[in-house]
């Protein structure tokens, strides 16, 4: 990367720019969903799209998830390719059944008449105090139903070309985007890009121990990383992008190598994808192991408001870097 | 069927001869080929030989005919679980649905569909919906897409009663009528949801009132009277298309079998109620209706009637001789994989 392509723009700046090519570049893309217009969104990720393309292609929706979900549904089946904001990522709860029975099962139950290129744009994750309702990291729900890709962008960077790669995919993608990163800045390069679904980044390089990470969980490991870094203890950070489609490869050759494995996800720890990533690739490492597994994830409770009890569930710096340093023991 | 001996209560059809003799029959022959396809999948069922169930549309096929009689070719169809008639009133061709209905690998969907999620893309249908009120929606996001590119199309919505009480269907019609989409929702009253009667669950009997909370034109006919529904929806169809708006038409009607083909539908309803609307049978009025008022000769209907019938056994013989599937299929059509 050039150093003089790199500009700093913040998370939700990314989102608009992505947005705004991919508008730019094919009239089937909308936005649609509740204040994404004329404010530019709740958290301000889609401001001057509708100046820039209207009412009809930016627009404002009624509360109503399940029936924006199905709009959308409806526009990708009939030849658009519109983009959804839900404003938290709890809300795919009241919109789960267009998610989940229809815009990942037409295409299959059609025996493939149909292509669903349907992107619907979620806020998760935890830190705001916003308590059980809006601090939500449900993207486990969501990777548990085939039929739909999931992506979860850790930086600016990497949401700019990850947001590009889900419009133009003609299936329906789940994106999670970490509200605690809108309003922080980030060096993304200028210009067109895109990230290909699939392939993990392995962010940091190291030998003892290999930390697989997603969404906000992959800038706290590199904080952790750092620190262990200075004591010499050479951790590599790999950031899994997607969870489905899920880049067995890279975790498996990474694992090999350190034959320790520290997954962090923000989402709760039971029946999350930190299980799922550990025993998707158990067989191929089992013996590469000199450490047993493990996870950090949120505490298996709902969400609390007060900063008191909140920071504690949530996995963070301090406690990646306790848990690498004691599976990092030799 | 003696047309002499119904002559005095033709409560199925509106009177006089608006229409060319071979429009009436084409409307005749598609409920006779709902009527007929749907009574043979009952059979196929008390043999054993379709997995799963089937919605019977036996009652209604005025509604679906007389609503896809009003449509482009162009046009879009959302359906629901009993799904048979509108595909059928949509030409959808039977052996391709018969096939799916049974499994089979030459349905419409390969197999994977059954009898109530079929979708035929040729024909404009975007899909019949195992999910109550799944597709509201979906038509509704159809229609913005034909308003956002001005296609002028139109997508018609079928929904049962029941359906309006689920959130889909004030979502969409608060959407639909805010950005006047050309959406027309074609309520299938029935009054019955599975067992349960609408005056059980909902204060208003008249769903059309519901369209009117959102601003939509909303309107309550005889659903049997196959004219009626095409007239009713010709109308909206092309205040739709000239950008006017959605429209909701309540089609009061009646199924004739249970809720799918296993339920006897014993312990709902009377067996009075069940006698009064089969007096009622949009199928045998209109066929008194064309012989007594439209001029038509009844040895054509029989002959008609006939080839109806071979159609439909053929259509059996083609989905019986399909071969099923093969199990890796399975993992096909999951994601779209090309460019
Ligand atoms: C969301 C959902 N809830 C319940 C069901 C089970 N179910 C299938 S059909 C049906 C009744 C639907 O009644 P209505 O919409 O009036 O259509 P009708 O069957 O009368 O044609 C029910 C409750 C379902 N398929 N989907």
């Amino acid at each position: 990367m050039n150093q003089e392509q790199v500009r700093e723009i913040t998370y939700a700046q990314a989102v608009a720019e992505a947005i705004d090519e991919e508008m730019a570049r094919d009239e089937n893309v909308v936005l649609i969903g509740e204040d994404v217009g004329i404010i530019g969104g709740n958290f301000k990720a889609t401001v001057g799209l509708r100046d820039k393309y209207g009412d009809w292609r930016v627009k404002d929706t009624p509360i109503s998830e399940s029936g924006i979900i199905g709009l959308g549904v409806g526009m990708a089946i009939t030849g658009m390719r519109p983009v959804v904001e839900i404003m938290f990522s709890d809300f795919i709860a009241l919109g789960m059944d267009q998610i989940a029975n229809q815009a990942a099962k037409i295409r299959y139950m059609s025996g493939g008449q149909v292509k669903v290129p349907l992107t619907i744009r979620a806020a998760m994750g935890g830190g705001r105090s916003s308590a059980a309702q809006h601090s939500q990291s449900l993207h486990a729900w969501v990777a548990h139903v085939p039929g739909l890709k999931v992506a979860l962008p850790s930086t600016a960077a990497e949401l700019k070309g990850l947001l590009k790669t889900a419009i133009r995919d003609d299936n329906p993608v789940v994106f999670m985007e970490h509200k605690v990163e809108y309003n922080k800045k980030f060096p993304v390069p200028e210009g067109e890009y895109t990230i290909p679904f699939g392939k993990a980044n392995v962010v940091r390089e190291g030998d003892r121990l290999t930390i697989v990470a997603t969404s906000n969980m992959v800038l706290k490991s590199l904080e952790a990383a750092d620190k262990l870094g200075k004591e010499g203890i050479h951790v590599e950070v790999i950031d899994l992008r997607t969870l489905v489609p899920l880049d067995k490869q890279t975790m498996i050759g990474s694992v090999k190598k350190t034959g320790r494995l520290l997954i962090v996800d923000e989402g709760h720890l039971s029946f999350g994808a930190g299980a799922e990533i550990g025993m998707g690739i158990m067989e191929d490492v089992f013996y590469d192991l000199d450490f047993p597994m493990m996870r950090l994830g949120t505490e298996d409770c709902p969400i609390p408001f007060s900063p008191a009890l909140e920071f504690p569930i949530i996995p963070d710096a301090k406690k990646i870097y306790e848990k690498a340093k004691m599976m990092a023991k030799r | 069927m003696s047309a002499q001996k119904r002559s005095s209560k033709k409560k199925g059809t509106s009177d006089g001869n608006r229409y060319e003799e071979d429009f009436l029959k084409n409307l005749y022959a598609t409920m006779y080929r709902i009527r007929q396809f749907e009574e043979q999948v009952f059979e196929l069922y008390k043999l054993g030989l379709m997995p799963g169930l089937a919605h019977s549309y036996i009652g209604e096929e005025a509604v679906a005919t007389g609503a896809c009689a009003a449509l482009q070719d162009r046009d879009y169809i959302v359906s629901t679980h009993r799904g048979h008639g509108h595909l059928i009133a949509r030409g959808a061709d039977t052996k391709k649905m018969m096939a799916e209905v049974l499994g089979k690998k030459d349905g419409y969907c390969k197999g994977k569909a059954g009898s109530m999620h079929i979708v035929a893309l040729d024909k404009g249908i975007l899909g019949a919906n195992g999910i109550v009120g799944g597709g509201i929606p979906i038509a509704t996001g159809a229609a913005y897409m034909a308003k956002y590119k001005d296609t002028k199309q139109v997508t018609v919505s079928f929904l049962g009663e029941s359906a309006t009480n689920e959130g889909t269907f004030h979502e969409s019609l608060n959407m639909a009528s805010a950005w006047d989409l050309p959406v027309v929702y074609v309520v299938e009253n029935n009054r019955y949801g599975i067992s349960v009667a609408l005056d059980r669950v909902t204060k208003m009997q008249d769903i059309a009132v519901r369209a009117q909370a959102y601003g939509i034109g909303g309107v309550t006919i005889d659903g049997n009277d196959v004219l009626k529904v095409y007239e009713t929806v010709k109308e909206a169809v092309a205040s739709a298309r000239e950008g006017q708006g959605p429209a909701l038409i309540e089609c009061k009607t009646y199924r004739f079998k249970g809720h799918h083909v296993g339920d006897p539908a014993t312990q709902y309803r009377t067996r009075e109620e069940e006698a009064f609307w089969k007096e009622r049978c949009p199928l045998v009025c209109f066929r008194d209706y064309l012989i007594e008022k439209a001029g038509s000769d009844e040895k054509g209907i029989v002959a008609l009637e006939n080839a109806i019938n071979d159609e439909i056994q053929e259509a059996i013989v083609f989905a019986k001789n399909s071969p099923y599937p093969d199990a890796v299929e399975a993992f096909e059509d999951i994601y779209f994989e090309g460019r």
